[in-house]
């Protein structure tokens, strides 16, 4: 290909007529070199346009020429000389660019602001709305299935079950182990100060089974199985699977949302039970290794100090959690709109209201033991 | 077809795994005319669209568009060969995150150095040139039908102004009035911009309305290439069903239905 000649154009006088020549290519490639000086520049009434030095043209260089004939009321164009296509070009964008009108500005300022954080306040109620109604609706649908267990589907529940709580259990494990020792550290590092080290085990077995076994799964679940439902979920509403599941006669909320909600009902007390154990595992390691407790001692004291109340008060809290991570994921999932960007938003929404919402439960559980006594 | 061909392609083979989609494939694209792409479903026109723009690199064989063999050019160099041709993609292949007239803005912001407002203002001209109310340019694709996300991709393809045009199916899933008005937009500004095209499409009614020459694809290679009526004259089954079938016979001009 030949290398593009650097567009050029001059205003020329001779006598009574005026003519704008053009030189050099036309397009969106050199523009850059005219653009600022041509906008500003102004044909005379009746000025004609050469062309006949004119190079290569395309659309963009003719919309040049097009605004600048009709800032100086010049259309349409009186050209000399031949090209081969400038008159049609500027003929086809002249059609095409009439100008539009100018958006409205958006609004900045003090108004605009308390605008949105009341459009923002009010859209807190009416989520929190939305998602009991959500609630509701999926209760709804499992007590109606639980009547018609025929209805249930089977494979998907447990293909959730696999996918979301067999998988999830070594990173769950894992952390809680890890979470164990540590609290186990911390306490035997403060309590060395009063001789009391041998609380350590209190310490452990209270934290571990009435809090951070359960808690710490819940977390875990609302970033590794909470994302990937909604990813799922707000794909498939996306690519319309979701409709053609309607108009096949499948309800989304049997097909969908409840397999997942019973799934992860299920499993979250499983996976908690294990993450229990792992965290006094963990507890037991560094008292093993650091304190001088030895397993037996360890487990004996425990057996004796802390009450099997605790125990049940972890597990009780367990398939609530399960419940809130399927249901927010499920509603942020169905909620997904037609872009990518929308997919990405429901994905860190649902992530959050996760999390925030298990931490908030959490503390109301807690509210409502204490009053017990427990 | 004297001129150096725009596209020359020798001995493509194309393959998914073990299974062989397009082999021993020879065609020449001639420039500044608009190239039909048939063939049967599945036979592969959209894997040589992907082999031609090098989204799928050829298992063996040539292939050079403007002269230039893109698998052996420089970074640089092959950015340079893409911006000269555009691309619309079947389902539009908008970027959805952002509004049309953004979209059409991408190409312009990555290869031009022109300033925003003339930006700004092009990429207004191309939604419109392309057949779209200039207050489409705010919207975003997923508020735009199917007929618009065509056009709207169409614009982004003509962003900067490409020599040679890849359309992949661009009249599929739109109404007869709305494709026919999709031809003529393609005719008028392949006319005025000299511009190649190569037309990927099932549409009778296109092939009639728009295009030189057609190549007509099968059996994994290029079955037959020429006009309509050389192509009438080709004997095989898939090709005379094709041209003789009641779809074929109803699109076809009436001074060609005697024959």
């Amino acid at each position: 290909m030949k290398s593009p000649v650097t567009p050029g154009f001059a205003l020329e006088k001779s006598g009574e007529e005026t003519v704008l020549r053009l030189t050099g290519d036309w397009t969106v490639a050199t523009l850059q070199t005219v653009e600022a000086a041509f906008g500003t520049t102004r044909l005379p009434d009746g000025a004609g346009i050469d062309v006949s030095a004119l190079g290569k043209l395309d659309t963009a260089g003719a919309f040049l020429i097009d605004r600048l004939l009709r800032a100086s009321n010049a259309y349409p164009p009186r050209l000399i000389g031949d090209h081969a296509s400038a008159a049609s070009l500027i003929e086809q964008v002249h059609a095409a660019a009439d100008p539009c009108e100018p958006p409205p500005p958006r609004p900045h300022g003090f108004v605009d602001m308390l605008e949105r954080i009341g459009r923002g306040t009010v859209a807190v109620f009416t989520e929190v709305t939305a998602t009991l109604a959500f609630l509701g609706e999926t209760m709804f649908t499992i007590a109606r299935l639980i009547v018609q267990p025929w209805k249930l589907r089977w494979t998907s529940i447990v293909a959730v079950m696999e996918e979301a709580g067999l998988n999830a259990m070594p990173i769950v494990a894992f952390l809680t182990f890890f979470v164990g020792m540590v609290v186990a550290y911390i306490g035997a590092t403060t309590l060395r100060d009063f001789d009391l080290e041998i609380f350590t085990v209190e310490l452990i077995g209270y934290s571990m089974l009435r809090e951070f076994g359960v808690v710490l799964t819940g977390i875990v679940l609302a970033g590794r199985t909470n994302s990937s439902f909604t990813a799922q979920i707000g794909t498939m509403k996306m690519r319309q699977e979701i409709d053609a599941m309607q108009t096949l006669g499948l309800k989304p909320m049997d097909v969908i949302v409840a397999p997942r909600v019973i799934a992860m009902v299920v499993m979250t007390p499983i996976l908690s039970f294990v993450a229990t154990l792992a965290g006094i595992a963990g507890g037991i390691m560094v008292g093993w290794t650091s304190l001088d407790i030895n397993p037996g001692l360890f487990i004996e004291r425990m057996r004796a100090s802390v009450p099997l109340d605790q125990f049940w008060i972890g597990m009780s809290k367990a398939p609530v959690f399960g419940l809130v991570v399927a249901l927010i994921a499920c509603r942020q999932g169905l909620l997904t709109g037609g872009s990518v960007q929308s997919l990405g938003h429901r994905t860190t929404t649902s992530v959050v209201q996760a999390i925030f919402a298990i931490i908030v439960i959490d503390a109301l559980f807690a509210i409502f033991y204490m009053e017990l006594g427990i | 077809m004297t001129a150096e061909p725009i596209i020359r392609i020798r001995d493509l083979k194309v393959a998914y795994g073990s299974s062989v989609i397009l082999e021993h494939l020879n065609l020449d694209i001639p420039k500044g005319e608009v190239i039909g792409v048939i063939g049967p479903s599945g036979c592969g026109k959209s894997v040589l669209l992907r082999a031609i723009t090098g989204l799928k690199p050829p298992e063996s064989g040539v292939v050079e568009v403007f002269g230039l063999r893109l698998d052996t050019l420089a970074p640089d160099d092959r950015t340079a060969a893409e911006r000269r041709w555009g691309i619309m993609f079947q389902d539009g292949a908008l970027f959805s995150n952002l509004t049309v007239r953004e979209n059409v803005m991408v190409p312009l912001k990555e290869h031009t150095q022109l300033s925003p407002a003339l930006i700004h203002d092009l990429a207004d001209m191309k939604i419109r040139l392309s057949g779209l109310a200039a207050s489409a340019g705010d919207k975003y694709p997923s508020d735009l039908s199917g007929g618009m996300r065509k056009r709207a991709a169409l614009a982004r393809a003509l962003a900067l102004d490409p020599e040679l045009l890849f359309l992949d199916e661009p009249t599929a899933g739109l109404d007869p009035i709305t494709a026919a008005g999709f031809d003529t937009l393609v005719r008028a500004l392949q006319r005025a911009l000299g511009l190649t095209v190569f037309l990927v499409t099932h549409d009778v009614d296109t092939l009639h309305a728009t295009c030189d020459r057609i190549v007509v694809l099968g059996e994994k290679h290029v079955l037959a290439m020429g006009t309509i009526p050389e192509l009438r004259q080709v004997d095989h089954p898939w090709i005379q069903e094709y041209f003789s079938g009641p779809r074929g016979r109803a699109a076809a001009p009436p001074d060609e239905q005697r024959t």
